[in-house]
């Protein structure tokens, strides 16, 4: 037992941490952006299955990485189009349209996977990249400074949506649009053309969430392999109180419980796999119970805008 | 409309052609719902070199060509009405029930535990036992994220979500461990199952040779109940009130949260019953999968049924029809089945998206009508 609290241990828990959370900070940080302008988008978890099924057949038919990147991008952009049509020019109820678009994305990965590829297929996707110098540093330098650029990325992601969020015009906008969508409109706002956006900035994020766990951790693709990880990033933006440093707060707890699990296992501690798998789906249910931001929420999330009628 | 104006009509009858008219409309664009996805899919076959008129001809043999296509579209569409069943009244409290999934697995595994614990039980009483024991559990399973929604305000979508997985994880530790068939484990294979359900437990099969069981009538009747239920209870009445508009509920002193707590518990009941019927009229034995994503596949139902108990019946036939015809089609043109869920997806996007618009429709059309009625009696 004594060398599961060793530093080595704790190194390796640590940085796959880091790793396991890259898929939740683009997903969540996303769709900080979306509910901030009033649409939530419960099919986040269905862009980023087929995001993670195109920049995977991408990189496996031509091993580039960064083509398989972007593919996922205009993937997850054009998933978030169609979200935005229904949900905001057709004013659908936003939790049926997510949902629909969760099963699109889940049967339409799966059914592309079985038929253009068929078997376990594993690819060479984004390796670590070490930041000289700074991976130098005992203990810390090899866990923070030691890994792909896509971990780089997503921690970069949070300061950038938090300055374009508070000290930027459209960051304002975004945020009028979901607190008060009548009052925006009647300063000349698009809300739509601004809901629009914001479906759309989230969905191409999610769709290098799904790249991320594709070409980045796992290298490879298989049915369902986000195994949910779309919504509990969409229970993140609650957690995190519709910021994107709460939200960053959120995935390192969640990424944590799952790396603490996966190292458990691999050390042989005897808990039944199930078990363990469990821990993340059961913290987000106590963290959405516990959530003490809702005093945040933006006022019009959830809600269709009808021009001239409220 | 000038011969209208002409002569009087009875307002009453103007009235009941309109609802009649709405009531087509409700009912049809769902249906141009399935074609639109139909359509989609067709492009995304052609994309994929398959003959999609090929493909769909086979998916459509395979559910409605033959007797036994028949027998196997009622089967599936049996956890489907069930589940669906439970999603209509979430509905009517405006609460949406994802869970299904996770209710089945419950319901399942609880029903499973009664009969393999008595297997000596009169087969009537264990039957009966099972069936609770599975409706209860469910309901338990609804029951959380229903309380959560209430007292918390948790987002009830992903609450569910989240029940179904620690469901299935907790149904994959009972496969793999205390629940595990003793013979696959003497054996050596270990297959994640439960071992074979006492004869005492099971649902008469009604039709020999096919695996058509009795829980379709069950699941029928149970169609009928939640109707009267929904609509000539009083219970019915405060759960649809709720979802019509909370805010006059609250002032007719009408417990809001409970209601849709309570509906929430009897949404997870129906598809813990599902989740049973099926294990005791089809496997027989837990296997890994034998939730066949009804969970899922139920919602789309219950929406393509306009939320209606009665509406559901032909919804859920059609649904089960898919799914048995998406395994005819994997089999003879090697599409998978997976298809079907792409499928659903559109379905519900379309379905979603239109509904707002069908309102408008017929919101216009009542106000020229209630116009029409004003006109004619000055």
């Amino acid at each position: 037992m004594r060398d599961i609290f060793s530093f080595n241990v704790l190194a390796g828990v640590l940085q796959t941490m880091l790793s396991l959370a890259t898929p939740f900070l683009f997903a969540a940080v996303g769709e900080t952006f979306s509910q901030l302008s009033g649409v939530v988008n419960l099919g986040v978890d269905g862009i980023m299955l087929l995001s993670a099924f195109f920049a995977f057949y991408t990189v496996l038919l031509t091993g580039n990485i960064w083509l398989g990147l972007l593919v996922a991008i205009i993937v997850g952009l054009l998933m978030g189009l169609l979200m935005s049509v229904v949900s905001v020019t057709f004013k659908a109820q936003q939790g049926i349209s997510g949902i629909g678009l969760q099963i699109l994305g889940l049967g339409l990965s799966s059914l592309l996977f079985k038929v253009l590829v068929g078997t376990v297929r594993t690819v060479s996707g984004f390796r670590r990249m070490r930041i000289p110098l700074l991976a130098d540093i005992p203990f810390l330098g090899p866990i923070l400074f030691n890994n792909t650029v896509l971990v780089y990325a997503a921690f970069l992601l949070v300061p950038v949506s938090w300055f374009i969020l508070e000290r930027t015009t459209l960051g304002l906008k975004i945020k009028a649009v979901g607190q008060n969508p009548s009052a925006a409109d009647s300063v000349g706002i698009s809300v739509n053309g601004i809901r629009y956006l914001s479906v759309c900035i989230g969905s191409a994020l999610a769709g290098v969430a799904g790249a991320s766990i594709s070409i980045s951790i796992s290298n490879l693709f298989q049915d369902n392999i986000t195994a949910g990880q779309g919504f509990i990033a969409v229970a993140l933006v609650y957690f995190g109180g519709w910021s994107p440093i709460g939200v960053m707060g959120g995935a390192l707890l969640f990424s944590f419980a799952t790396s603490a699990q996966i190292w458990l296992q691999v050390l042989g501690v005897d808990i039944p796999a199930s078990l363990a798998v469990m821990i993340p789906y059961i913290l987000t249910i106590v963290v959405l119970t516990v959530s003490v931001n809702r005093g945040k929420q933006p006022a019009a999330l959830n809600k269709q805008f009808f021009r001239g009628e409220n | 409309m000038k011969e209208k104006r002409q002569k009087p009509q009875d307002p009453n009858q103007l009235l009941s052609r309109d609802s009649w008219f709405e009531l087509g409309l409700r009912t049809l664009f769902p249906f141009l719902g399935v074609l639109v996805a139909l359509l989609v899919s067709a492009v995304v076959l052609l994309f994929l070199r398959v003959n999609p008129l090929a493909a769909y001809a086979a998916m459509f043999r395979g559910a409605f060509g033959s007797m036994s296509g028949w027998y196997q579209t009622f089967v599936k569409a049996t956890p489907l009405l069930l589940v669906g069943l439970g999603i209509c009244i979430a509905f009517k409290a405006s609460v949406i029930n994802i869970g299904g999934e996770g209710q089945i697995i419950m319901g399942a595994l609880a029903g499973t535990a009664v009969a393999l614990r008595f297997p000596d039980a009169p087969a009537f009483m264990l039957v009966t036992t099972c069936l609770l024991a599975g409706f209860l559990a469910g309901a338990f399973w609804g029951f959380i994220p229903g309380y959560l929604k209430a007292r918390f305000k948790v987002n009830e979508i992903l609450s569910t979500i989240m029940m179904n997985h620690i469901a299935l994880q907790f149904m994959n530790y009972l496969l793999s461990g205390p629940m595990m068939d003793p013979e696959a484990r003497s054996a050596g294979t270990f297959l994640a199952q439960t071992a074979r359900l006492p004869a005492g437990s099971w649902l008469t099969r009604i039709v020999p040779q096919t695996l058509m069981h009795s829980g379709v009538y069950i699941a029928l009747t149970l169609a009928i109940l939640v109707y009267v239920f929904l609509w000539r209870t009083t219970i019915g009445f405060r759960i649809r009130a709720v979802g019509l508009n909370p805010q006059a509920s609250l002032y007719s002193a009408i417990n809001v949260p409970v209601n849709q707590a309570l509906s929430m518990t009897l949404a997870g009941g129906l598809a813990g019953l599902a989740g049973i019927i099926e294990v005791l009229g089809v496997h027989r034995r837990i296997i890994e999968g034998f939730t066949g994503g009804y969970g899922f596949t139920g919602i789309v139902a219950a929406l393509l049924g306009s939320l209606h108990p009665i509406g559901l019946i032909p919804a859920s036939i059609l649904f089960g029809g898919l799914l048995v015809g998406a395994n005819t089609m994997q089999r003879a043109m090697q599409v998978p089945a997976a298809l079907i869920q792409a499928i659903l997806g559109l379905v519900v996007l379309f379905v979603s998206g239109s509904t707002l618009g069908i309102q408008q429709i017929i919101k216009k059309r009542r106000i020229s009508v209630t116009a029409a009625i004003k006109e004619d009696q000055s």
